[in-house]
């Protein structure tokens, strides 16, 4: 006799017991160490960090060990993670500006006051598999960065030179205190603020194809890297009992400055327009990505026209562009649906009946 | 066991006082859909964050839990948020209907008849019944704000015109208290009578959406229809093949290679129940 | 609250007779249906339309003429609440509360009184209709969206309307896709005339057909306005459209309103350059 389907518990702890197995491989293979994963796959960990929204390189390096180099499932586990902890209180705006500078190009001006640092790039390398690396770990003869006889100083921004002359459109600080969009509902229209909030969480490849599609004429902006710089800030937080503000840590972030199409018209003088990306680590293809998306994004506010591209609609690419609301969703479609498509049998069934009836009667 | 490493009911007591000041406004416009600020949950989106953060948030330690996915309490999912509220709040479970006060729900109504000392949540994946007529959320807002629900109407007349019935079977939209349209959460339509005047609380809890609504005790809920094509809530016209009750919602199964079926109570506890007798 | 039960009350008694007195000069009514007054707007620096005033009384048709960029479509967007002007007034003579300015009227009051006493034929079908709903839903609507809640009646009502406007009511479960621009404007023009109306916007109802198809649709339009006694302000850059039916005129040209009168008058007897010019630029008609 049928009985109905049982034993849901058991299949579940003999998944996760299959699941250990697999993430740990052949026994005779020395196990994977997380510091091993946080310095050298230090992108991947980079990109956990910067879309799970948490700065912790140990963390991510285990979470990308526990998820078995899924990318994505290592994000969520680090967002579970982070949203059990505590809030202190907020640190204080770090300031990019006097970055210790591991990377900085410009796209705009081929020379500018504190050099162009390639640092650690593909960029002009040759995409050619490397065989060597099968064979050993030799370190490279030199450290570039040992070589490099004095450590860049702290360099200008380099948007600062057309602001200066007004070229470019004025960034007033904002002292109104940001929304916590992991703390408060979201809420459309959304501020710019809290779309560049929610854009630094988002996923890579997603804003990766949005910035193409405006790059292809879906809203094109005509970005230029003004700035690409990469390298770590001191992060310092105020201490009500001490009266000021001390250093507790450092982090790494990629900040991304764009100059974008001007505006203007009879009675204001064209001005550049600016687009911002700012993510953690070494993440330049996301922060190119999000400045570029943010750009697009202020379509109203610069006074340009809507052109329903996909970049343009903030409901869009707010409500999409969190790669783990996304793969939850979409993955949940795994789960049983008996009960629906139950509800939807029968009504196609009816509907089938009906019409063969009508056929009948014709 | 419970896991010592967690708050009781996994979430820190800030959350569970955020979420239910959410809920008691949730009560105080009943099918009003609240934002709320979703955390993230040690499960995925769409598997059920909304009702579980609902569930954390209503549960006591004193609170007698039961967890269903399909009407059942032994679907893999109903399996893993029981077992995560066992694992952090320690709290007694039960797969009894009658004997549980808190019953989180996916896609069904128990049909035990719920009692006022009970608190039925439901997993609900898009709470918005106008989404796939309206994408835009600043546009379904104004519809809600302003009641002007004619293009929901218009939906249904569509369904007739074609189909010669509204060809919605589950998520069935609803009416709450003469006010807002609301989705009822993919729950079969047979399962709509249900929520009408329920002595339980029903709480509707959405996490990847952040909203929270609910339809507080003896509420009246009517489901969308026409005077001349009244909402009909419709099953399988089936006996269960196990407990051989022909008032409840049943499953169809496929038993053999050569298109052989049965139909058993998607409601497992039900369904043994009724077998022994006792329902 | 009491503003939006007196307009439900209206859409409930506007029948076609009560809602149109005759335009008859000896039984002119009171009050003016529409008064307007300075309504201006800006975009930026540029005008929209600048301190435009007229009154429109029960039963009568204005035209508004213009060459594209004079402000007139900008003008009836204000006038519809569809823009919001920088000033100005725009008092629609409720049934039950008497004059009201509109632009102060709470989003759910405009809402409502632009489904049950106003109606809006946009020059585009698309804009105006419902592509992925049936004709008889796109005629349904309003009915539905003011509490109609009878399938029979709603269908009934579907095809009646659409006899009126000439489309085979055998194709009442045919999407707008599936007929040709001429049907899909008269089909538009039945969804909105479905839940009696009193003042039709109309921002170039003939545009993008065909001559002869735009010849049967203004004689349709003719006899509707004829029959049911409606007001409508109608926006077109074709004076052959106002020739047939407006009884007023209004010639904009910069934003501004460069000349006014019976249509026929200013259309035979123009006084101003520009509209002299308008005039001369087409074929007579």
């Amino acid at each position: 006799m049928y009985v109905a389907v049982k034993g849901g518990e058991r299949a579940i702890d003999a998944a996760h017991s299959w699941l250990d197995r697999a993430r740990r491989g052949p026994a005779e293979q020395p196990v994977l160490d997380t510091a091993q994963i946080r310095d050298q796959m230090s992108l991947a960990v980079a990109r956990v960090m910067a879309e799970g929204s948490l700065y912790d390189p140990d963390l991510a390096a285990l979470a990308i060990k526990q998820a078995r180099g899924d990318l994505i499932e290592a994000i969520f586990l680090i967002r579970a993670y982070r949203t059990t902890l505590p809030r202190f209180g907020a640190s204080r705006p770090v300031k990019t500006g006097a970055m210790r500078i591991a990377r900085r190009i410009s796209a705009t001006f081929k020379d500018v006051p504190g050099g162009q640092i390639l640092g650690p790039t593909f960029d002009y390398t040759h995409r050619l598999l490397d065989f060597r690396l099968l064979a050993d770990g030799a370190l490279p003869a030199t450290d570039p960065a040992e070589a490099c006889e004095t450590l860049p100083e702290p360099a200008p921004r380099i948007l600062s030179f057309l602001d200066r002359d007004g070229m470019i459109e004025t960034a007033e600080p904002d002292q109104a205190e940001p929304a916590d969009l992991t703390r408060e509902p979201m809420e459309l229209p959304a501020e710019r603020a809290l779309r560049l909030q929610a854009l630094a969480r988002g996923d890579e490849g997603f804003l990766l194809g949005l910035a193409y599609s405006t790059q292809r004429g879906y809203a094109r902006n005509h970005a230029f890297v003004g700035e690409l710089r990469i390298g770590t800030v001191p992060v310092e937080m105020e201490i009500p009992e001490l009266g000021f503000s001390i250093e507790i840590g450092e982090i790494e972030l990629t900040e991304c400055e764009t100059v974008n199409q001007f505006k203007g018209s009879r009675t204001e003088p064209a001005q550049f327009t600016r687009g911002y990306g700012l993510t953690f680590g070494q993440t330049e293809r996301k922060a190119l990505s999000m400045a570029l998306v943010d750009r697009a994004l202020r379509w109203e506010e610069l006074g340009e026209d809507g052109q329903g591209a996909p970049a343009q609609d903030q409901e869009f690419v707010l409500s999409h562009c969190d790669n783990i609301q996304a793969t939850g969703f979409l993955e949940h479609i795994k789960l049983p649906h008996y009960v629906d498509f139950q509800a939807e049998l029968e009504l196609v069934r009816r509907l089938r009946d009906g019409s063969a009836g009508q056929e009948d009667a014709a | 066991m419970t896991d010592q490493a967690y708050n009781f009911a996994y979430l820190d007591e800030d959350t569970k006082r955020m979420i239910r000041r959410a809920i008691l406004k949730a009560i105080a416009i009943p099918g009003y859909q609240v934002p709320f600020a979703s955390r993230e949950m040690p499960m995925p989106y769409g598997w059920g964050t909304g009702g579980v953060q609902v569930t954390a948030a209503t549960l006591v330690p004193e609170d007698v839990l039961k967890v269903i996915d399909q009407g059942a309490d032994d679907t893999t999912n109903a399996v893993s948020i029981r077992k995560f509220f066992q694992r952090t709040a320690g709290v007694a479970t039960t797969e009894r209907t009658r004997d549980a006060t808190v019953i989180q729900t996916r896609h069904r109504i128990p049909e035990t008849p719920l009692t006022e000392d009970q608190i039925l949540v439901y997993q609900v994946p898009i709470p918005e019944p106008m989404r796939f007529l309206e994408p835009r959320e600043t546009e379904t807002r104004r519809i809600h704000a302003l009641a002007d629900y004619g293009l929901m109407q218009v939906r249904l007349y569509e369904d007739i015109a074609r189909h010669g019935e509204i060809a919605t079977s589950y998520a069935y939209p609803v009416e709450v208290a003469g006010r807002y349209v609301m989705d009822p959460s993919p729950i079969p339509k047979f399962d709509n009578p249900k929520l009408d005047d329920c002595p339980a609380i029903q709480l509707f809890g959405a996490g990847r959406e952040q909203r929270i609504h609910a339809v507080p005790p003896y509420t009246r809920i009517r489901s969308l229809d026409f005077e001349d094509h009244p909402f009909i809530a419709s099953k399988a016209d089936h006996a269960c093949a196990l407990c051989g009750s022909r008032k409840s919602y049943l499953d169809e199964v496929i038993t053999d290679d050569a298109g052989g079926r049965m139909f058993v109570c998607s409601d497992t506890d039900f369904c043994a129940e009724n077998a022994k007798g006792d329902a | 609250m009491a503003l939006t039960e007196a307009l439900e009350e209206t859409a409930r008694h506007a029948a076609p007779d009560d809602a149109a007195p005759d335009a008859a000069p000896d039984q002119a009514p009171a009050t003016p249906l529409l008064r307007v007054k300075g309504v201006t707007k800006m975009y930026g620096g540029r005008i929209g339309c600048a301190a435009v005033s007229f009154d429109l009384w029960p039963g009568e048709v204005l035209g508004i003429v213009g060459e594209s960029g004079s402000g007139k479509s900008t003008l009836l967007g204000c006038l519809s609440g569809q823009l919001r002007p920088d000033a100005g007034e725009v008092i629609f003579d409720t049934s039950a509360q008497g004059p009201v300015d509109t632009l102060k009227l709470a989003e759910p009051q405009r809402r409502l009184l632009a489904r049950t006493d106003w109606a809006f034929v946009h020059q585009n079908p698309r804009d105006g209709l419902r592509m992925g709903v049936s004709a008889g839903g796109n005629v349904g609507e309003r009915l539905m969206a003011t509490g109609a809640r009878h399938y029979g009646r709603i269908r009934a009502s579907a095809e009646d309307w659409l006899g009126r406007v000439e489309i085979d009511p055998t194709r009442i479960d045919d999407r707008p896709r599936q007929f040709s621009g001429g049907m899909q404007q008269r089909l538009q023009i039945a969804r909105n005339l479905v839940s009696g109306p009193r003042l039709v916007f109309m921002d170039e109802p003939t545009g993008g057909l065909d001559v002869s198809v735009q010849a049967r649709l203004l004689d349709l339009l003719r006899g509707l306005v004829r029959d049911m006694g409606l007001s409508a302000v109608l926006v077109t850059h074709d004076l052959a459209v106002v020739r047939l039916l407006a009884d007023r005129l209004m010639v904009m040209k910069g934003g501004r309103v460069v000349e006014a009168g019976l249509t026929d008058q200013v259309l035979d007897d123009p006084q101003h350059a520009y509209t002299q010019l308008l005039v001369s630029s087409v074929l007579q008609v």
